[in-house]
């Protein structure tokens, strides 16, 4: 691709403030950066960092108030985007810069047909209505990929998958071919090969067109496969900016090293020495099936959905072992059922020894003390009214022989210092913890009930990259002192490499494939797990295909 | 969508039956009619051919198990006050009501929406505070109060309006007004509260992005997304209304099926008491089932 060395968009000195409560929030501090004709441009930052908060104010999309554009200017194409009247802003938003989001199911209108809603940005800017271009919708369906696009077309978003979502929101937004195109963390809510696809889209789109596109990311792997420039963003300010491979390979603001690490391809990782000698087996999983009747009606036949189909495995004492597969594998499934939160159709599980999934009474409530969950929301799932204290000592409410009352106060403080928090925490409520902080919180509520098993269902995916690799760290400590087994449930392939002794992957409810981490990545065997591994973006330096071809 | 309204359909007649048992043998708690329809002075052989003549002579086990029979071929009783049969006399009455409802609740619906949509795109403003002001009043305010200061008011005070009763345009505006006053009020609520929720919606900045006017932004994407529980609380509210108004119909002597009911009751007329609860109670269910198909129709991700 050819990018133009003059500058479409140029964003000087910009700050903008939120007001809450009479102080105003600095959310972007005094940023400035640009973007020419057909250049990728990608803003890296963690949440907070105020990324999308100054791409918010280029399409007039940040409400003000509680918003305040303190100063700076945003020039597009000769003219200040925030000194534009509502209307003059109108005429340019989707017809001459236009935007995707992160969640394509929320950002589409429920209610309404796709190719309506695809042809009101045709509509808004006076180029037919909503029945006159049906046909060019059609083909612009059929351009981002989306199959039997004629007959879709008169489809709802339900009817979709995420992917496909994506695929029309990027439909609606090339529809008057843009200058700019602004995507807000495009991939984060789809799996890996989803995400390759949706990648691929857009540097097609961007040959095709000349447009610039500015790709907001916390996904270094995605940085890297799409950027020709980088900035980095944190606490609102830029940090860093450069040509990508040089913001990569010489980082040199200390935030963006620290970042950096964290990158696969980055720094190199040091390796844990890894148990070789196997424990005895903690929990044996045999047959484990879990099957949904669909569309049961009286008359209609009955359909049979195998979210988990025959799974067996074992975890050793002081093993970690991750499952990966993406969503809808039946991964999660597998979670509850060893947790006896939900019924299995069929199969057993030996934990210690006794068959688990028949306990009942009082046999149930003392194995459930051996073996705890850390979820993947940190915000949903601890009681928002009940302050960390109470979180943590609730398991000994429950199972009155851990520990005895009088000791109870010196037992929180121990355990938060084990995950890295302090005494003081312990009177505050959730709200008022940051999301690494809370999942710390939710580790030790596990480790309250002294157990011997702790499955980890996608425990860090909902965290930034940094906090990721503390929160990993810290789990691997936590084993190590411990000696904590871990089942470690992740869509995320780098991290397992980083963490798991052995890795199971699913896919449509199966185990494809078992081995341990290394050889797993070395030399996958099943055609599924190569394409697992084929998906991770490589970066764009590196030649011109975006993913890895083995 | 068939099978569900027929599956609905059969539901509603087994609650229906229950209904009219529970009616039939509260009527009968109310004393005996024989009192009320004959001279204080009649001799009780009189009064026990009156029973005889209208069945109430039975023992009431007995009565009732005639009026499910007659149930069955249709035969919903005999009026006594105006001797022919029941289901005619709640019938009649009941275009009335449904005339007074439908006008009442068309406009209080549609002028919510427009005050409550127009609220939400402007939150804390003058327009949404005064609207917030006028609405909860509505809500609250007790019709009966506001009849009888209305017909002080316009019809004693100024003589623009006519006291009470039917015939002309006019004698509409007051019992319709009423009428309105309390759906419109809450509606009013509702609609700002669900429209504020949907304006904040992740959909609205992608029409944004698009490029489209906020006129269109507030009514054609936010209002479509809102308007289900607004057809909820509306539906409720029509029920409520076709029920009898029975205050408003009274005050104004309207001569729906509310005043009918009301009426009945007092008079004893106990076949008329329960035909009225009868008709009233299939409207009821014919609104559920419009409410549904609105729903359905409404939002694609609903099907039955």
């Amino acid at each position: 691709m050819t990018a133009s060395d003059n500058p479409i968009l140029t964003i000087e000195n910009l700050t903008v403030d939120f007001l809450s409560e009479g102080d105003p929030v600095r959310a972007v501090d005094n940023v400035s950066f640009n973007v020419c004709p057909g250049e990728t441009l990608v803003i890296l930052g963690e949440s907070g960092s105020g990324k999308s908060v100054s791409t918010g104010t280029v399409m007039g999309l940040i409400d003000c108030p509680p918003g305040d554009i303190v100063a700076g200017s945003l020039i597009f194409d000769g003219t200040d985007l925030s000194r534009l009247d509502e209307n003059a802003r109108r005429m340019l938003n989707g017809r001459r810069i236009a935007m995707i989001f992160q969640d394509p199911l929320a950002h589409l209108n429920p209610v309404y047909t796709v190719g309506r809603q695809i042809a009101e940005v045709f509509e808004a800017h006076g180029n037919g209505d909503v029945g006159s271009v049906r046909d060019t919708v059609v083909k612009l369906l059929e351009r981002v990929g989306i199959p039997d696009a004629a007959k879709r077309v008169d489809y709802y978003p339900h009817q979709f998958s995420g992917g496909q979502r994506q695929r029309v929101m990027i439909a609606m937004a090339i529809a008057l071919k843009p200058e700019i195109l602004i995507a807000d963390e495009p991939t984060t809510a789809l799996d890996v090969s989803v995400q390759s696809q949706i990648l691929e889209l857009l540097s097609d789109l961007q040959r095709e067109t000349g447009m610039a596109l500015i790709m907001i990311t916390h996904d270094l792997e995605v940085a890297a496969a799409m950027a020709d420039r980088i900035i980095v963003m944190n606490g609102g300010k830029v940090v860093e900016s450069g040509k990508a491979q040089d913001v990569f390979t010489n980082p040199v603001h200390a935030y963006t090293r620290r970042l950096m690490s964290a990158a696969p391809f980055g720094g190199a990782c040091p390796e844990r020495p890894r148990t070789k000698v196997r424990g005895e087996a903690l929990l044996q999983v045999q047959h484990l099936s879990k099957h949904y009747v669909l569309g049961a009606g009286p008359f209609s036949p009955k359909k049979e959905f195998r979210a988990v189909d025959d799974v067996s495995f074992t975890v050793h004492q002081g093993e970690t072992v991750g499952i990966v597969g993406e969503s809808g594998s039946g991964k999660s499934s597998i979670a509850r059922m060893l947790l006896r939160l939900d019924q299995p159709t069929t199969g057993q599980a030996f934990f210690a020894g006794e068959d688990i999934l028949t306990l009942e009474g009082r046999a149930l409530n003392s194995f459930r003390r051996r073996v705890q969950m850390v979820f993947q929301d940190p915000f949903g799932s601890m009681n928002p009214r009940m302050n960390v204290y109470s979180i943590i000592s609730e398991p000994w409410v429950i199972h009155r022989d851990i520990l005895p009352r009088p000791r109870w106060d010196d037992r929180v403080v121990e355990l938060l210092e084990l995950v890295g928090l302090k005494a003081e925490h312990a009177h505050r409520h959730p709200h008022q913890f940051s999301g690494g902080q809370r999942q710390r919180v939710a580790i030790a509520r596990a480790l309250a009930s002294e157990p011997d098993l702790i499955v980890c269902d996608e425990a860090v995916s909902a965290l930034d990259v940094s906090i990721q690799m503390q929160i990993i760290g810290l789990l691997a400590d936590l084993r190590d002192r411990l000696g904590l087994s871990y089942i470690f449930i992740t869509h995320d392939l780098p991290i397992v490499r980083e963490f798991a002794d052995r890795i199971l992957v699913m896919q449509q409810g199966k185990v494809v494939e078992e081995s341990d981490t290394e050889m797993l990545f070395n030399s996958p065997k099943h055609a599924y797990t190569k394409s697992l591994l084929d998906s991770v973006p490589r970066p764009k330096w590196h030649g011109n295909s975006l993913t890895r071809h083995l | 969508m068939l099978g569900y309204i027929s599956r609905r359909a059969y539901h509603s007649i087994i609650s229906l039956i229950g209904l009219l048992t529970l009616v039939f043998f509260l009527t009968r708690l109310t004393g005996d009619p024989s009192a009320l329809y004959l001279p204080l002075d009649s001799s009780l052989e009189a009064r026990a051919a009156f029973a005889r003549l209208n069945g109430l002579d039975q023992p009431i086990h007995v009565q009732f198990l005639q009026y499910l029979q007659n149930l069955l071929s249709l035969d919903f009783g005999q009026s006594l006050r105006q001797n022919r049969s029941a289901i005619e006399v709640a019938l009649e009455a009941f275009p009335a009501t449904l005339k007074l409802a439908v006008v009442a609740m068309t406009l209080a619906t549609a002028l919510a929406i427009l005050v409550g949509a127009l609220a939400a795109a402007r939150p804390r403003s003058l327009f949404d505070r005064i609207a917030g002001l006028v609405s909860l009043a509505g809500a609250s305010m007790p019709d009966f109060w506001i009849a009888i200061v209305g017909i002080l008011v316009f019809a004693v005070g100024f003589g623009l309006l006519p006291t009470s009763g039917t015939g002309t345009g006019l004698h509409w505006i007051m019992p319709i007004a009423v009428l309105m006053l309390r759906p419109f009020g809450l509606l009013v609520q509702v609609v700002r509260g669900t429209m504020i929720s949907a304006l904040a919606s992740p959909y609205i900045k992608t029409a944004q992005a698009k490029g489209m006017k906020r006129r269109k932004i507030i009514f054609g994407h936010a209002l479509r997304n809102s308007l289900l529980p607004v057809i909820t609380v509306a539906g409720d509210l029509a029920t409520g209304l076709i029920n009898g108004a029975v205050v408003v119909e009274t005050i104004f002597g309207w001569p729906g099926i509310g005043k009918l009911m009301i009426d009945s009751i007092i008079q004893r007329d106990f076949a008329v008491v329960q035909s009225t609860i009868l008709v009233t109670a299939v409207a009821i269910f014919i609104v559920n089932i419009a409410i549904d198909v609105l729903y359905v129709t409404l939002d694609p991700r609903i099907r039955y």
